[in-house]
């Protein structure tokens, strides 16, 4: 029935993709130094070395900009050591890194993929709570032959996410409420189910009063990389990318989405079921938040905890607008931020620095990036701009 | 009031939408700016009013040169302006849409609508209006909404008032009003800009008309000029009236309509007891008022509209219920009348564009799986059947002109054997040129059997494209008459007048002549 | 034969009423009487409504849980059947009947879960003040939310506003050592997080969401680098910012139930009331209102008319801004003496979902914030009393009631047209 309604085309919607595909690579890569440098000046007014030279700043001024100098590279030296390389472990790190990046690739490959469908999905950390709860439930509490489990434990996530994100898209469809209100609430319901489900007898760990679950059966965990917590799910991300990819580029499901994101009353008009488009976006990005729920509780963690999906929701969100919702994009951008991440763990150990600045680099990024002509003028490159409506007030007076 | 324009030229990028343009309204004036769709009237009146900024030239008022920064400024000035699409906010009371802007006070910023509520019963008394103050604007009708507009210009003390197409959404009695309104409003001291492209009324009404075309002032005439001579300047070609296309050859009637209802949201029955029938090889074009149900007629059959009664019959086959892929499927085209809303994806290429309501299907798809190579084959092969201008059928649609947009819709449409084509302001801002192409496809598409629908707000088009002629007035069909109709009498059954008496008067009329 | 002799074409003069409301009341119902009715305890719930110190002592309300429940029940069928008949007659149910329907749910709920409990007395006082005092934060950030929205903008980043308020307002009140300047300072540190989320979206034109979204990360991060940098290494100085004084009004305040609502609140508490009062007065009775609402719902119709949009939307925010960061001062200022990270722990979007769930509207958005106070504060004072509800489905409560109000389960909830829609000329 609801498929009759007209829709009036979300105009808001309609740019948003435009807004965030647009500009060029330039300007986002000037968005991360400046970003890094707004980070690293954070660090060194914070930085005790620094505060105490800026006590004889005008006696001997060369010792505190040395020390504004050392605070900030440390800390980002030892990221660069924790994330990529060291002398002590040669390129081990990075497979830490990728590591990290498994499950922001995956979650912001769902956030890109309903962005393309003009919805914004922020719901991407609920979507990761249910995927890895179903996963994980599957994974502890079946005894099943291996690879057989693993698939299962992997199906059951991707269903999970799949409902939460579809249930989204359903009400969105039948009833118009909004996606972002939607996806937010449901973030929570999320966040509190799991809650309880870990502090009941099914999910909580024999024994134990913590709200933490029982250790997954080996036939249902990723094969990892002997001596680092790198696993097979890794694999599943970079297969997750090129679905996407050609899910958006080469099929005909990915046509009707993009039509329904770009102007949804003409992709209607065209016979396209734009409420079916709504669900099924909403809940294939709920499935790749699902993987992302899979690659923390069967790959990462190996167990269930009520703190299971972090932050990696909202990270997603950041990965997505960082990868302006291509999936390669996407997927780069879920490397640099899981470096990042990764690296942060070194520098708080190495520097004292605090992983919350990693929080800070990461939005300062997605702002600058959103905001290309800001990121000109701190650069001095929007001159010609500037030039051409200077002739215009002249020939206007 | 004297108003002057001198020299306004306003450029978006490259393109200059007003250039050079001179026009002197005098006191007590009532200056007609004729132009077609896109002339680059409402971009002139959009700078008169301080919403745009001119690239070049000055406004002068009383002989003193005045710059606008803002519509407050021209306000001030004594400006006031209705727009096409009317300012009023639908769930405000017709006061405090009067109020917004210019607010009376008790003081401190407290609201005092009293006093605009009385400002409103004065001015409504003064020319008959007929305003309630404290109605929602959302619940009036459209004739209504447009004197609110009036009085919101009233109020302000506008001394010269622009009436932008004011005449294109109401009725022709609407319009005598309206024109009646304009008289009085002259009498009692407002000189008047009025934009139409409609000639009948720019006559009727204008002491002075200003002709523009493709943004430059072609000419300056007398209401008096001949019709044909107005038509010419407007068009800039000698128009050729008539389209040569041979008599129909009606088939088999294998499109019906019996008795099709529709009801909105807010429980109006926009589309009444509908019933007719389309013979193959016949154009049937629905003439009508904007927003008479022509919209919801053609959404209704296509399904995108909910229907709440009746039957579509395409050869035998219902086609109300299904869905809107489904309708399509059993061989209907369907251009739609807005473009850039409901027919192109303006941020998909041309390519996409082609194939916007065929990329399922063979040869473009293979089950989940799209063919590309076949995308761009099709591109290349429409683009140049239908004289697309373009340099790159991978540009995005929006970066086509309005013709060249239309001509990516029509051509999308014609491409797959029709049993059924229906196109709803089929040459809506397109220019000349392209009018006269889209017209011959049309006329082609029916000469190949095709039963085809044309719906138009364009007496001129339906006109020129019609076999017969049905006519909407407040969801209803108010008769179906043969092509050839006196214009007169299908301008009274736009009205809400039956085809016999509006035939009657029009004998009765001609014989007092 | 007289069916027959009718034309096809007879219909009805307008669209069917939705079904939901009756069959969203219907289920309820049903829910009532069997759950909480027939299932129910039939040990008595006994509600205290005085407290020690008042003035005069109100009588304990006692319900006996089982029969309480059944007569409720009862009333809530009829109500439903009732919800039936209307549709029938093309009508839709009143307001106030799904309102009192909504109240005896409330109600029987409360008999239910206490007669059910270990202890079956609680005090209906405390629960009512301790939700006012919960629903403070709440009701700053939705009235943010408010003046944002109403101005067309979006602002998702409540949230951020109160943790910087929060933050800010313990650091400088521990500086200067008195809250009443961290509470001014709190107030500057939400303007400050609007003034980005204004100059991006209105100068920029990035996405408001996206803008929303992206603050919340940033405050988040900012506040957690510098709690740990700075706070935690000299708590004495820098986090340690005294309380806001709990004002008594003498008398006043020792009248039973209403007393500590209304006359025993901190400044925050008090400045609450007159935020509600003045947003509300503002927006309906006053100039700069009525252009707010034209900027929200129609900007070109208010630009047309003179009206600065973007002007207006940015003074909208900041404004938005100061209330939701003098909201964050709770936290620090009121709730507890000192800041830890994330301590406005989604209180924010409970407050976006306060904002919708009162129709946009300040009177509304107040009421929702104190019925998610109470959900809250219920919550704790079911976990005393040991009942059998998970505490975890009071608190999504406001999640749930959110989701059933955009999806026009309980009436209709729309927002200002132009909300989220950025204002350009050409």
């Amino acid at each position: 029935m609801s498929e009759n309604k007209r829709v009036a085309a979300p105009k808001a919607q309609n740019d948003l993709f435009r807004k965030i595909t647009q500009g060029p690579g330039l300007v986002s890569v000037l968005g991360v130094i400046v970003a890094l440098v707004i980070g690293g000046l954070l660090i060194a007014v914070t930085d005790r070395r620094v505060i105490e030279t800026a006590g004889y700043f005008f006696a001997r001024p060369g010792d505190f900009l040395s020390a504004v100098w050392k605070a900030g590279t440390q800390s980002y030296v030892a990221l660069f050591n924790g994330s990529i390389y060291n002398s002590a472990q040669g390129f081990s790190p990075f497979l830490e890194t990728l590591t990290v990046s498994t499950p922001l690739i995956c979650a912001g490959l769902g956030v890109a993929l309903a962005f393309r469908a003009g919805l914004f999905n922020i719901g991407a950390q609920g979507q990761i709570i249910i995927g890895a709860t179903m996963a994980g439930y599957v994974g502890f509490a079946w005894n099943l032959p291996i690879v057989l489990h693993l698939l299962l434990v992997i199906v059951f996530g991707l269903i999970g996410g799949a409902l939460w994100g579809g249930l989204v898209g359903l009400l969105k469809a039948r009833t118009g409420a909004h996606e972002v209100i939607l996806t937010i609430m449901f973030n929570y319901v999320a966040l509190y189910l799991l809650d309880f489900l870990m502090n009941t007898e099914m999910f909580r760990r024999p024994g134990s009063t913590n709200p933490i679950s029982p250790v997954l059966g080996s036939s249902a965990v990723f094969p990892s990389l002997p001596g680092s917590r790198l696993h097979l799910g890794f694999v599943m991300a970079i297969a997750l990318t090129i679905f996407v990819a050609w899910l958006l580029k080469r099929s005909t499901l990915g046509f009707e989405l993009r039509a329904v994101g770009h102007n949804p009353a003409a992709a209607q008009t065209a016979g396209v079921n734009v409420a079916r488009a709504t669900i099924l976006a909403m809940a294939i990005a709920g499935a790749l938040a699902g993987a992302a729920g899979v690659a923390q509780v069967a790959g990462t963690e190996k167990v269930l905890t009520a703190g299971i999906a972090g932050s990696l929701g909202f990270d997603a969100i950041t990965v997505a607008l960082l990868g302006r919702s291509t999936p390669w994009g996407t997927f780069f951008a879920g490397l640099l931020f899981g470096a990042f991440r990764a690296g942060a763990v070194n520098m708080q150990i190495s520097t004292g620095t605090p992983i919350d600045i990693v929080l800070v680099v990461q939005s300062l990024i997605v702002l600058f990036i959103a905001a290309p002509p800001l990121v000109k003028a701190i650069f001095g490159l929007n001159k010609k701009k500037r030039k051409t409506r200077s002739a215009t007030t002249m020939a206007g007076a | 009031m004297k108003l002057e324009l001198r020299g306004i030229s306003k450029a978006f990028g490259s393109f200059y939408a007003n250039k050079g343009i001179d026009l002197v309204v005098e006191d007590r004036q009532i200056h007609c700016l004729l132009g077609e769709n896109g002339a680059g009237k409402s971009t002139l009146m959009n700078v008169l009013y301080g919403l745009y900024q001119p690239t070049e030239g000055e406004i002068l008022v009383d002989d003193k040169p005045v710059e606008f920064s803002g519509p407050g400024d021209a306000m001030a000035a004594g400006i006031g302006m209705v727009h096409q699409h009317f300012m009023l906010i639908p769930v405000f009371t017709v006061a405090e849409n009067v109020a917004l802007g210019a607010e009376a006070t008790k003081g401190a910023g407290v609201l005092d609508l009293e006093v605009t509520r009385r400002r409103i019963r004065e001015i409504s008394d003064r020319y008959g209006f007929h305003v309630d103050p404290d109605a929602l604007v959302e619940d009036l009708p459209v004739g209504v909404q447009q004197r609110v507009e009036i009085i919101k210009a009233l109020v302000r003390e506008a001394k010269v008032l622009i009436l932008d197409e004011p005449t294109a959404v109401l009725t022709p009695q609407e319009t005598d009003e309206l024109l009646e309104i304009m008289r009085q409003l002259k009498a009692n001291g407002t000189s008047i800009v009025f934009i139409s492209h409609k000639l009948r009324e720019v006559k009727a009404v204008s002491d002075v008309i200003t002709v523009i075309r493709r943004g430059e002032v072609v000419g300056s005439v007398e209401p008096s000029t001949d019709t044909t001579e107005l038509a010419n300047l407007m068009v800039g070609r000698a128009v050729q009236l008539s389209l040569q296309k041979a008599a129909a050859v009606p088939g088999e009637a294998t499109f019906q309509v019996r008795d099709l209802s529709v009801i909105d949201e807010s429980g109006t029955t926009t589309l009444d007891s509908v019933s007719f029938d389309i013979h193959q090889g016949e154009i049937l074009a629905v003439a009508g008022v904007q927003g008479n149900g022509q919209t919801e007629l053609t959404e209704a059959i296509l399904g995108t509209q909910m229907v709440t009664g009746g039957s579509v019959k395409l050869q035998g086959k219902e086609l109300t219920g299904r869905s809107v892929k489904s309708v399509l499927r059993s061989g209907v085209g369907f251009v739609p009348e807005d473009r850039s809303v409901h027919g192109l994806i303006p941020e998909f290429s041309i390519e996409e564009n082609m194939i916007l309501d065929l990329y399922d299907r063979p040869p473009f798809a293979k089950g989940l799986s799209m063919k590309l190579g076949e995308v761009k084959r099709n591109a290349a092969k429409q683009i140049q059947d239908f004289d697309v201008r373009t340099d790159n059928p991978l540009n995005p649609a929006s970066s086509l002109s309005g013709g060249n947009q239309q001509k990516v819709v029509m051509a999308r449409e014609l491409s797959r054997p029709l049993k059924l084509f229906i196109a709803s302001q089929p040459t809506r801002g397109v220019d000349v040129g392209s009018i006269e192409f889209l017209h011959r496809r049309i006329v082609a598409e029916r000469d190949a059997g095709t039963p085809v629908m044309i719906v138009s707000t364009e007496l001129d088009e339906v006109m020129e494209l019609a076999d017969r002629i049905a006519v909407l007035y407040k969801g209803k069909i108010n008769g179906i008459v043969p092509a050839g109709t006196p214009r007169e009498v299908l301008g009274l059954m736009m009205a809400g007048v039956s085809a016999e008496e509006a035939m009657e008067q029009h004998h009765t009329e001609g014989e007092d002549q | 034969m007289t069916a027959q002799t009718l034309p096809t074409s007879v219909l009805p003069t307008r669209p069917a009423v939705p079904l939901k409301t009756p069959v969203f009341l219907t289920v309820i119902a049903v829910i009532v009487l069997v759950c909480f009715g027939l299932l129910g305890s039939s040990a008595a719930a006994n509600f205290r409504l005085s407290t020690a110190g008042d003035a005069f002592v109100l009588p304990t309300l006692v319900f006996p849980g089982k029969a309480s429940n059944l007569v409720i029940g009862v009333l809530l069928v009829l109500a439903a059947g009732y919800s039936w008949y209307r549709r029938k007659q093309g009508l839709v149910t009143q307001r106030w009947i799904v309102i009192v329907f909504a109240a005896l749910f409330v109600l029987s709920f409360l008999i239910w879960v206490v007669s059910g409990a270990n202890v079956t007395t609680i005090s209906l006082a405390a629960l009512l003040a301790g939700a006012v005092v919960l629903a403070v934060p709440l009701v700053f950030g939705s009235l943010s939310g408010v003046l944002c929205e109403r101005s067309g903008v979006v602002n998702i980043a409540i949230e951020g506003q109160l943790l910087a308020g929060a933050f800010t307002a313990a650091i400088v009140a521990s500086m200067t050592g008195n809250p009443f300047v961290g509470l001014v300072a709190a107030g500057l540190a939400g303007a400050l997080v609007s003034l980005v989320l204004a100059v991006f979206s209105i100068k920029y034109l990035v996405n408001q969401i996206i803008v929303g979204v992206v603050l919340n990360v940033l405050v988040s991060g900012i506040t957690g680098f510098l709690f740990t940098t700075v706070m935690q290494r000299d708590p004495d100085l820098f986090n340690s910012p005294g309380r806001l004084p709990i004002i008594e009004i003498p008398g006043l305040s020792s009248i039973p139930v209403i007393g500590p609502i209304l006359f025993k609140q901190s400044v925050v508490g008090y400045l609450m009331y007159l935020a509600v009062f003045l947003v509300w007065f503002g927006l309906y009775k006053t100039r700069w209102g009525l252009r707010v609402r034209a900027v929200g719902e129609h900007p070109k119709a208010a630009d047309t008319l003179g009206i600065k949009v973007n002007v207006m939307r940015f003074w909208n925010v900041t404004l938005g801004g100061i209330v939701a960061g003098i909201g964050g001062s709770f936290f620090t200022l009121v709730a507890i003496d000192s800041f830890t990270k994330e301590i406005s722990g989604g209180r924010g979007f409970i407050a976006l979902a306060a904002v919708i769930f009162g129709r946009w509207n300040p009177i509304g958005a107040f009421m929702a914030a104190l019925l998610f106070g109470f959900a809250d504060n219920l919550q704790v004072t079911l976990t005393i009393i040991g009942t059998p509800v998970p505490s975890q489905f009071m608190a999504m409560m406001p999640y749930l009631v959110t989701i059933f109000a955009v999806a026009g389960l309980v009436g209709r909830s729309r927002g200002p047209a132009a909300v989220g829609e950025p204002y350009t000329k050409e």
